[in-house]
């Protein structure tokens, strides 16, 4: 359904963010995107939703297809009406206006009133919480309910593919299970997820499929089970250390750094 | 010119009276400034673009009346016997359309063009914009004063001790109805996507919206609303028609615009009434205070300015800090 293959992205013409990554989102999956701060995953939702232009990002190599159709130069409006919403990362519900209000926004590209009604039930469905806060000002919601109108306000638009970018920063353990088993839900119902995570560990109990991000480029990628079980994976994403082994020395990691560069 | 307009009207009225018609005049002369504010602010709000074209843009509006109205009578030629009052009245909403897509216009070629350049570079281009357009309006017009044929004239209405001149009570109820209408389009599907680009121009595009449509929306608004305040101020009692020194109208609503906050629609309405009102009351008042000299009315809106500046640097409804300059 998505894919994404070989894409270089360079910002404001001198700095080379993705060298050649590539990655395919099924029909029905979740997979995971993963990496560290600055890996270039918020880049790879960037230039697969049409918003590189605003910052001044531009895709050099490479292509993203979506449904068989090249989407790398459409501009963001397009790219929502044909089926790719994001939640982004920070939540950022417009804080000015009510609950309602952001919903409607979310569904500005889909002008097929009862096909919005649909999506506007099914919201309030999933999260039972917004519809007793529907009148209410989005600035004045917790973290926790802004993230669920983030998410609503996205499933308005009635995706087949939903991008979520960090979903669980900043948020409590308790509040990242609930947002976690959302996007399952979500998902059952038919939508294909793509889940830009720092927390390998929630994102890889849930995804089909993972890959793992390093300096623009992707290092590993498997199964989610696989992943899981993988040492190097538990040592750097889930801060988890090999039996008997204790820590690794700081030699290790460059090691370890290198023969992964190597490697893909 | 206007404070000595309203020294002759004081002159020889009961303290009540006086201070009664003060305050209708003012809140006419408010109502002006608040179309200009409006217009200017929903321009900024939406396109992040301080609009120094603005004045421009509200005399070329009241020419366009004087043109439709007076010279062409259009659309009225076509419409056979009607009423002075609905042919004028169709003469300024042509006018006003006419306007809105001369908005457009302006946005497409120097305003689209400029997207994330520096909004000093983009506020110089609308200061050029606003030379062109002023100066090809006054080549129009001959460098004179061309009056609107608006059915009001001079006429005025008494309402008790009241006296108040009825493209006053006019200005008033034009200023309530665009509040309304506007107020009405905010909620709209279109009006959402305005809101949703002035609060997150990258949200908004990540949701779908298209952010060029807005722009090109919200430059029609507001070259729209200054033609409003353009008109109004080109006629009786404020002028004799629309001439070079109407496109001043928008520096004198400028204190208007930053105490309401510049970023604030409500602030625009109440900012405009507050400065129109204290300047006339001013005018009233202090006008004839020898020491303060003629025309004090006049840098009223200006020490308001500074001193609300003073207090709250953001002005009385402005954003704290204008974020993604």
């Amino acid at each position: 359904m998505l894919q994404v293959a070989n894409l270089e992205v360079v910002y404001r013409d001198v700095i080379l963010v993705l060298r050649g990554l590539s990655l395919e989102v099924r029909e029905g999956q979740i997979v995971a995107l993963l990496g560290a701060n600055g890996a270039g995953k918020t880049t790879v939702l960037r230039a697969v939703t049409g918003l590189l232009d605003i910052h001044e990002g531009e895709v050099t190599k490479g292509s993203v297809t979506y449904n068989g159709e090249e989407i790398h130069h459409k501009d963001a409006s397009q790219i929502v009406k044909g089926g790719i919403a994001q939640v982004m990362e920070g939540r950022r519900v417009f804080a000015e206006m009510t609950v309602d209000e952001n919903l409607r926004t979310g569904a500005i590209s889909n002008k097929d009133s009862a096909n919005v009604k649909e999506a506007y039930a099914r919201v309030m469905e999933l999260f039972p919480l917004l519809s007793t806060r529907r009148k209410d000002t989005a600035g004045y919601l917790s973290g926790g309910e802004q993230q669920m109108l983030a998410i609503g306000r996205a499933m308005m638009a009635n995706p087949s593919l939903l991008i979520f970018d960090e979903p669980s920063l900043g948020l409590a353990p308790m509040l990242v299970a609930q947002i976690r088993d959302t996007i399952v839900e979500i998902n059952e119902s038919g939508t294909s997820v793509l889940l830009i995570e720092q927390n390998a560990k929630m994102a890889l109990s849930i995804a089909d499929y993972g890959y793992i991000m390093e300096t623009g480029k992707v290092v590993m990628n498997g199964d989610a089970e696989t992943l899981l079980a993988d040492d190097d994976v538990q040592e750097f994403y889930l801060g988890l250390h090999s039996e008997g082994g204790g820590r690794k020395s700081f030699r290790d990691v460059k090691h370890y750094k290198r023969r992964k560069r190597w490697l893909s | 010119m206007i404070g000595l307009v309203v020294i002759a009207q004081a002159v020889g009225q009961a303290p009540v009276e006086r201070f009664v018609n003060a305050l209708g005049s003012g809140l006419a002369l408010g109502a002006i400034y608040a179309l200009l504010a409006l217009g200017f602010v929903i321009i900024f709000k939406a396109t992040q673009v301080v609009n120094f074209a603005h004045g421009g843009i509200a005399a070329l509006g009241a020419y366009l009346v004087s043109y439709f109205a007076t010279v062409s009578n259009i659309p009225g030629r076509w419409m056979g016997d009607i009423s002075v009052t609905l042919q004028w009245t169709l003469s300024a909403l042509v006018a006003l359309g006419v306007m809105a897509l001369i908005g457009i216009v302006i946005e497409r070629i120097t305003i689209r063009p400029m997207i994330g350049e520096p909004l000093f570079a983009v506020a110089m281009i609308t200061l050029g914009l606003d030379l062109i357009i002023r100066t090809t309006t006054n080549d129009f017009m001959n460098n004179t004063t061309q009056g609107l044929g608006d059915p009001w004239g001079v006429k005025v209405i008494e309402i008790g001790v009241l006296r108040i001149a009825q493209t006053q009570v006019v200005t008033i109820v034009v200023l309530l109805v665009t509040s309304l209408v506007l107020a009405w389009f905010f909620k709209t599907r279109t009006g959402l996507a305005l809101r949703a680009t002035a609060f997150d121009q990258e949200v908004a595009m990540a949701q779908g919206i298209s952010v060029g449509k807005v722009f090109a929306i919200a430059w029609a608004i507001g070259a729209g609303l200054a033609a409003l305040g353009g008109i109004f101020s080109s006629v009786a009692p404020r002028g004799a028609g629309v001439d070079p020194f109407t496109a001043l109208i928008a520096f004198r609503a400028f204190p208007a615009i930053i105490i309401g906050g510049l970023d604030s629609i409500k602030g625009a309405v109440i900012g405009g009434l507050l400065v129109g009102v204290a300047e006339v009351v001013a005018g009233t008042y202090l006008g004839g205070v020898a020491w303060l000299g003629i025309g004090f009315g006049g840098i009223v809106p200006w020490l308001l300015m500074m001193i609300v500046l003073l207090v709250r640097p953001y002005g009385l409804f402005g954003t704290p800090e204008i974020r993604r300059v």
